[in-house]
Parts: C-alpha cells; structure tokens; sequence
C-alpha cells in the first residue's frame, strides 16, 4: 500500500491536467482510497505521470542480438555496473538486457514494444524478455513477408489467411501484427538483392502486390479485434519521394485503423536518387484529417544510431553510405534483416533533414494521441534520448539555438525554418509518452492513473530544463512497487510480457502442417511456442473478447 | 527388453550444431535406456544410446561420495574464497543453465567463458570487425544454388549437414535438390566429404587467407600475384572459376570449419571469409554461416551476448562486464596461472587444453559439473553428477544458425540438471557473500 500526496498529476485521459491530489495504490492497481497508515511518499514539488510506454523500439531478440555483439567498442565506453540489487551490463546503442530494463526505468518507462521478430525468433526473443527487469514488454511478430501466407493470399483463400494469422500470433505468443516492406523479401533474397519499389508491382513469382498484401493484413487483423491494428513498416523507407507510397499505404485502410511506424521515415519528397525534400506537412495533414491512422515518430537524433531492420535491401543501402561492417540475416520463409551502425551528423544534409522532418511532424500535430513519441530506437537514435528531444519540443528557445547548429539548406526545406512558436505542455507530453501510445496499443490499464489502472506511476521531480527533469525520475512504481527511490534502485523487479491470443480454428494447422515439411528446416511440432517461455505475463483481449 | 517402452516423436539430437529435432525415439523406460533413435545419424544414434543411468554417487568431494547438498555448499564456498574465479564450458548445456552460470559470475565479479573461446571464437571477432551476411539452415535448403564448404569435413563431423540442410533436400526454388546444387569443398585433404563435391579443392595447409583474399581481388575485378597459385597450391584458373560460379549463382552459401578458425590465420581466415561472401552481394545473393560444434554453443554466445554485450571471454572484475579475447579467455587465465579457483560446466578442458593451462588447474580447486567422468572431473575438488540435456531434461537450445528449439526428455534421472545446481549454488553464493561484503555483519541496527 502507498499514497502518493501534494504531487502535480498529469493523466490526460482521466482529463487530470496538474492538478494536485493523491493517488493511491495497492496490490499492483491503483485504488481510490486507503488506510491513513499506508506509506506515504511526499511529492510536493513533483510531477507525476503513468509509466511512460514506448510503442515502437527494438530491444530484443535475434537481430537485436546481432547488433549487441556485433558492437564491442560501443559496450566498452557505456559500461552499466551492477548494485546490491540489480545485475551489471553494458550500454551503448544497443545494451545488454538487463541494462535495458534498468535505464528504461530509469527514465520513467514502464512498458516497452519489441516492433520487430520472426516468428521462428519468438522464442529468442521471450529469453531474453526473462532478462529484461523491471518493465512490462510484448513484441510485434513479422508476417508481412511470410511465404505460407503469401501462397494463401495468391490461392484467394481469405479465410483461411485469417485463421493462419490468428494461429501465428498465438504460437509466437505476440502482441501484434507487423509488416515491414512487404513483398520486399522475395526479390532480396530471390533475385540478386533486388527490392520493390511500387506497392503496385506484382511480387516474384506470386500473382500479388504489396498493395494486396497491406490490404489483406489490415482487414483480417481488424476483424481479429487485436488490441493493436496492424503495425506498418512502409515500403520504400528513407528513399527520396516515398511519401506518396506512405499515403497510399494509409489511403489503403480505407478507414480501418492502422499504424504507420517511424512515420518520419517515410515522409520524404524529391526524385528517387536524388536528395529528398521535407513532406512532413502533407503527412501530418492526412494524419491529421483520419483518426483510424496511429503513427508514431521515428524521431532522428544526432549521434550514435544502428540500422537494424526486416528491411534487409534498406540496411544494404545503409551500408553503401556509410561503408561500415554489415550483418544480412535471411529468415527462411519469414523475413529478411539487415543492421548496420550508423551515425546521424548535424552538417549533413540528408541527417538534418531527417531531424528537422521529425519535429516537423511533431509541431504540425493538431492530434497528439495518434502521433506520438519514438525514436524506433535504436535506428533514429537511443531510447536514452527521450528527454532531449522532450526539451526540443517544450522549450521554443533551446528549439532555436539547436537549429541554429545544423545544416542550414536542410532546415530551409522545412516549416522550421518559420521559427514555430509551438511548445508541448506537460500534458500533451504525458500524451505522446504514455495515454497515447496506450490507447494506440488497445491497453486500457496502462497510461493513465484512474482507479483499476496498473500502479505504473513516475514521479519527477520538476524543472526548468526539461531535458534533466526528464533524464531522472525521483521515484519509479512499478506494479505498486517503489523500484526507484530518490534516483536510486531498492529492488529489482520482474514486469509482465505482453500479448493477445485471438481464437482460431485449429483446422488451419492441417494446412501450415504439410507447408513446414517442405519448407521450413525444423519440425511443425517443434515450432509453437510453448507456455514455459512466458514466465509472468498477461493476455490482454481482443476487441471481441471484451 | 521390458514392455514399458515410450516412444518420443519430434525430439532432438543435442550431439552437435545442426541440433535435427526429427528424432523419434524409443524408450525402454524400466532400462531407462534409449533402444531406437530414428532419423539420427551414426553420431546421434551413439550419443542416444549411450546415455544410460549409471549407479554413481551425485557428487564427490575430494573423491569421496557426497550430496549435491554437500557438493553445492562446498563449491560455494569456493568461489566466494577466491579472488579471480573463473566458469568455462556450457557449450553442452541448456540456455536455461547457461543464464544462471552468468548471474553466478555477475555476483562473484569472476570471469565467465565458454568453448567458443576454442572454436570459433575467432569467427565472433571476425564478426565484430566486418560482420556477417547469414541465413537460417532453412533458407539454404528452400533457394542456395551454390554450396561451398571450407575447412571442414561434415561427412564425418556434421552427417546430415547434407541430407537434412545444404546438399541434398529439394527445396522451394531448388526443386531437384542435389541436381540444382554445385557444391565445392575447399580442404587441405581429401576427406570422406570429397565425394559429396562437384568440385574439391585441395589447398596447401596454412595459405587459406591467401587464397580468401585473392577471391576478393578477382571478385572485384582485380589482378592476382600469379606466385599465389604455387604458394596456395590452387591454379589461378580454377580460381577465377570459382568467382564466376560464385558471381553467377543466385543464392550462394559458404560454410567454414575450424580448418580456417583454428589455423594459421584465425580469425584473419573467419574475417576474410566474411569479407568474401559481403562482397559478393554485390553481384548476387551470398551468405555465409560457421558450422558449429557442439549442441549448445550457440546458445552460449547468444545468452553471454544478451546478459553483458559479448560473446564470450567477459570478465567481471570491476563489477561490469569486460571483453578482451586473449587476456579473460579461460586457456590464458588457467596458462598464466591468474584463476585461483575453476568451475567447468559440461565441458572437458582437461582432456583437450594445452600443458600449462591444465597444469594450473591441477594446483587450483575446480568444481566440475558433468554427466559422465572425464578427466577434468578426476581432477576437480567438487565434481557433481548432472542429468543429459536433450535425454533427461527440458530447456533450449540454439542451432547453429541461431534458431531455438526446445528439447522434449526421454526419461527421467535421478540427477538434478546442471540449472538445477547452477541455482542452489547462485543461492548460497549469494548469501555468503552478502555476508563477506557487510563491513559488521554481526552489527545489529535498532
């Protein structure tokens, strides 16, 4: 029991906007009342908020793996030592689990999405969520690539496509559905490292487009009631003009809800091949114009990145550019992925476009609950950048000074360039950080704090700079327990995974049965994950289990 | 034979990397021996066989017969005495065994390292200097066209490397399997894989970087020192060969022993090999993937990975982890004489170190965890008695392309498993150095 008293709240969708009060917690929920003798921490001064929940990142499993290894002289300069009661790691761009679950906490985060696994990697990736300490996670699993599915889709069996996607997301034990530029994977690995590059192309050797493919997902998931609707890698990232592909790909919907990932990525103008310009406003504006579309930023930091995607013939262009090691991981049936360490330069021009495109985004948003926070860490930057880019939207003049550094024929490309007046509030930072990507997630005990939520709550203690209030919470709860005790960890804890199991009919397996022994290389018995994998973890309903 | 036989459908063979999970096995449950393992190869079939339960004491303690009760307060108290303990093995164990021995050196400040450190350790710092274009076993048996071994002999080492993932399967773009392959093989002599290769390639022992490096240049359209053709032993004609099939295919695959990572080179070979196969993507499709040893090993890379940042040879010492191959890799801790107590995890050092290093661990109390008596647990103070992982117990284990699967048991032992002990000893480590670490642990506070 903990009554949290004389603390600033702001818990948007309860429409609590600063208002002094205290909240109460008990058994892992928040409660309306408690006994007077309940511990009592004292938040005058302070400002609280729920958990804060990062909706796209990509924290573990197989490539995530990859990219940990692949980096040692990132981990040697970082190093994360353990205390009494938490375990060591390192840092750097991509940390070591436990370390992942510590900083995330120790930022205010309570709740984090994997957006990226392969099915077959499911596993891997529940290992090392075991690992991951004190926050709640799930994962995304990647069906936007796979084979079976695609020969459904050219057979024209819908149906059947429906119970195989139910089916994948129970044996993966997944959170939602992902695609990453679909149709993509067959020219990559099939014809010499080729790519799509028109979501009205035929995919090799299947009568089908990537258009079909982004149609088919969005109504069959949307019909499943997943709490999250299908999470869009777009086809085309990064290339020059590709937002009139992201438009299409959101047109797609035709009004059914979808998520469109690190938006900022593909919101770009100009000729294929050449430098791209900002189209950040005629992105926001169709976001803006359609409350069935979610995004989240994808915002750019300057600094230390790593590519690391399903998108493998992204990551090989990557790799041209900056000319560094390079990791292509082929999934069989699955996916492709590519990782590659980069780094973003505020002299160059194509970084600060990036950067500046990301604001853009955020500045032009008259809907802060459907655009909201990311880095898809660790591609656009670290999750550990959070609350300076929390400072670049708060504070107008730190916005300015910051501009002033960069490259200045980039930021003319955009509405930056006009000095925009626009800084978020508190309240709508709460938003974009936690009531935000809860609703967009369909979790309706996260984000907030009204009674029956789940006692994720942060407390920081206020300041002028945003960015240092935000880099350190005074206190962390997390399920009712005070993890995080002025700036100091009391206790190690284990958090929830995540996920959703749609009804099926489990007459499909007679049909993915006979698909595994010609295709895959491991039995079908051998591939569903098993319960023991989740260890503590919640199935959160679907739409039509509710 | 009794009447109470089990059959186990969809089990794996934990007896090298390629880790087949299409065994079904038949149990005679009274003999508690496996009788039949079909689908294994001549490897399989003799590791399922072998594993009986033999009537052994659970622990021995300076050779006598203890509890693992005894044995686990014993090897805690060992570790917690000693300034620079060190755990090495887990290559043959579970992930489940292997995440504990981790959090056992994280508590202790020790050094942890695993048989990859005399493998294809130097694959894994290839891999961090150049990286690695790779794909699951799956992917080369639906698409490659182009299968090309080097410094390896999987006839003997990895028998159904060929039948069940590279060779021979037909495949969803390769329908007449074996027919829609070329294979080559690269090796220093002719071995039983020799006649599984359209083409062999017989190298001179100790020249392997050359010949990597002038594929490269002849990849990228390059000339060649024509001497290279007398000092590797190949003619530059069936180089360039090469390079056009390599070039021209359209999914290509070069799989590599430790005929390259255990040789002249190391890992100047593993990086030159992955240097070759990214290069070559820029003409076509071109992977490339160690084939790895033992059951479990790469399972440990990827739980040492994901627990302290790197692979294996982490050190602990300041409290966080640290890599430096060469320095907290175990056969140059045990050779330089710095571990002052050992704790071996399904695995034989003993057996197959140099001198120096088991001389050391000779003059140092080692606790050993095993299934069987090998050399190393004849010479450990501690040795536990453990159950086999894949026959008696549960737990994942990674292929060596990366893919888990999860291990269904035959029968049970009367053993506990190496996680099993791996937790009890974690627990009493704990407690006494909690202990050790309160300045007054006497002090009672008001």
């Amino acid at each position: 029991m903990l009554r949290i008293s004389n603390g600033r709240i702001y818990d948007p969708a309860n429409g609590v906007n600063g208002a002094v009060r205290d909240i109460c917690v008990n058994a892992g929920k928040i409660v309306a009342e408690l006994p007077a003798a309940a511990k009592r921490i004292d938040a005058q001064g302070m400002v609280i908020m729920p958990g804060g929940i990062d909706i796209h990142c990509h924290i573990a499993g197989p490539k995530v793996n990859l990219a940990r290894k692949l980096q040692p002289e990132d981990h040697r300069l970082d190093v994360h030592p353990g205390t009494a009661v938490t375990r060591s790691g390192t840092g750097g761009i991509v940390p070591s689990t436990f370390a992942t679950g510590y900083r995330y906490a120790a930022l205010g985060y309570t709740t984090a999405m994997e957006a990226a696994v392969t099915p077959i990697g499911a596993r891997h990736v529940l290992e090392e969520f075991h690992d991951i300490p004190v926050i709640d996670k799930g994962f995304y699993v990647l069906l936007g690539n796979n084979v079976f599915l695609y020969d459904l889709l050219k057979a024209g069996r819908r149906e059947d496509f429906r119970q195989a996607v139910a089916w994948w997301v129970n044996a993966t034990k997944a959170y939602a559905v992902k695609l990453v530029n679909p149709g993509s994977d067959e020219l990559w690995k099939g014809r010499r490292n080729a790519n799509i590059t028109d979501i009205n192309e035929n995919i090799d050797s299947f009568d089908l487009t990537p258009l079909d493919v982004i149609k088919a997902f969005i109504e069959t998931v949307n019909d499943l009631g997943l709490p999250h609707p299908p999470h869009i890698h777009c086809n085309n990232l990064g290339r020059s003009g590709n937002y009139a592909t992201t438009l299409d790909t959101m047109r797609a919907a035709e009004g059914r809800r979808a998520h469109i990932a690190h938006v900022q990525f593909h919101s770009y103008g100009g000729e294929p091949g050449k430098n791209p310009t900002s189209k950040g406003r005629e992105i926001a504006d169709y976001i803006n114009n359609h409350p069935n579309i979610t995004a989240d930023i994808g915002q750019v930091m300057f600094g230390k990145a790593t590519a690391m995607t399903a998108d493998a013939p992204l990551a090989y262009l990557l790799r041209g550019i900056s000319g560094n090691k390079w990791v292509n991981a082929d999934t069989e049936c699955e996916s492709g992925c590519g990782i590659v360490p980069f780094t973003y330069h505020e002299k160059v021009y194509i970084h600060t476009l990036q950067w500046a495109i990301g604001l853009e985004l955020f500045l032009l948003s008259k809907d802060p609950w459907r655009l909201v926070l990311s880095t898809d860490h660790p591609n656009g930057g670290s999750f550990m950048m959070y609350p300076r880019l929390i400072r670049l939207l708060m504070d107008r003049d730190f916005r300015n000074q910051e501009i002033q550094k960069v490259n200045q024929k980039a930021i003319r490309q955009t509405v930056l360039a006009d000095k925009l007046d626009r800084e978020y509030t508190l309240e709508e930072i709460a938003i974009i950080t936690r009531a935000g990507p809860a609703r967009a997630l369909g979790l309706k005990d996260k984000g907030h704090l009204g009674v029956g939520a789940d006692a994720d709550v942060t407390i920081y203690d206020e300041h002028e700079d945003k960015e240092h209030m935000f880099s350190t919470p005074r206190y962390l709860i997390k399920d009712g327990v005070a993890v995080i005790e002025d700036h100091e960890f009391r206790c190690d804890h284990e958090g929830r995974v995540l996920h959703t199991a749609p009804a099926y009919d489990a007459a499909i397996e007679n049909s993915i049965k006979p698909f595994f022994e010609d295709n895959y290389s491991i039995v079908f018995e051998n591939y569903a994950v098993t319960d023991r994998y989740l260890h503590h973890h919640q199935v959160i309903p679907t739409v039509l289990e509710r | 034979m009794s009447d109470n036989i089990r059959t186990v459908e969809h089990a794996t063979c934990t007896f090298c990397g390629c880790v087949c999970d299409d065994m079904d096995l038949t149990v005679d449950m009274d003999a508690k021996r496996i009788t039949k393992a079909k689908n294994a190869c001549t490897l399989g079939r003799a590791w399922f066989a072998e594993h009986t339960i033999e009537d052994r004491p659970f622990a021995l303690i300076d050779g006598k017969a203890a509890t693992t009760e005894e044995a686990v307060e014993a090897a805690a108290q060992i570790l917690v005495a000693a300034r620079l303990p060190i755990i090495y093995g887990l290559s043959d164990t579970t992930c489940e065994a292997q995440r504990q021995a981790v959090a056992i050196c994280d508590l202790m400040h020790g050094n942890i390292d695993t048989t990859t450190s005399v493998c294809h350790g130097p694959s894994g710092i290839a891999f961090q200097g150049v990286g690695e274009s790779t794909a699951t076993l799956g992917e080369i048996k639906n698409r490659a066209d182009l299968v090309i071994y080097w410094g390896g002999n999987p006839a003997e080492s990895h028998p159904r490397h060929f039948t069940r993932y590279a060779v021979t399967p037909k495949g969803r773009y390769v329908p007449n399997g074996r027919k829609d392959r070329y294979v080559v093989l690269v090796d220093v002599r002719r071995t039983p894989s020799a006649p599984v290769a359209d083409l062999f390639i017989q190298i001179k022992p100790g020249h392997d970087f050359e010949l990597l490096w002038a594929l490269r240049a002849f990849v990228k359209g390059r000339k060649v020192d024509p001497n290279l053709a007398e000092r590797t032993g190949v003619s530059l004609a069936t180089m360039e060969d090469l390079v056009k099939r390599m070039k021209s295919c359209r999914y290509g695959v070069l799989f590599f022993g430790m005929g390259l990572t255990m040789t002249r080179g190391r890992h100047f070979n593993s990086g030159a090999v992955l240097a070759l196969a990214t290069d070559l993507n820029e003409f076509t499709h071109f992977v490339a993937k160690p084939v790895r040893g033992h059951g479990n090993v790469t399972g440990a890379d990827n739980v040492v990975s994901w627990q302290t940042g790197y692979p294996f040879g982490v050190n602990f010492s300041r409290g966080y982890p640290r890599f430096n191959p060469g320095e907290y890799t175990t056969v140059d801790l045990l050779a330089r004489g710095e571990a002052d107590a050992a704790m071996i995890i399904a695995s034989d050092p003993a057996s197959n170190f140099p001198r120096p290093a088991i001389e050391h661990m000779k003059r140092i109390p080692v606790i050993a965890l095993d299934t069987k008596p090998t050399d190393t647990t004849q010479l450990a103070k501690v040795a536990f008695t453990t159950s086999t992982y894949g026959i008696n117990t549960s737990g994942t284990v990674y292929r060596m392309d990366d893919v888990p699967i999860t291990l269904r048991p035959a029968f049970e032992s009367p053993y506990p498993s190496d996680e099993e002990v791996l937790i009890a000893i974690k627990n009493r480590v704990r407690e006494l150095l909690t202990k050790k670490r309160t300045r007054f642990p006497n002090l009672k506070v008001a």
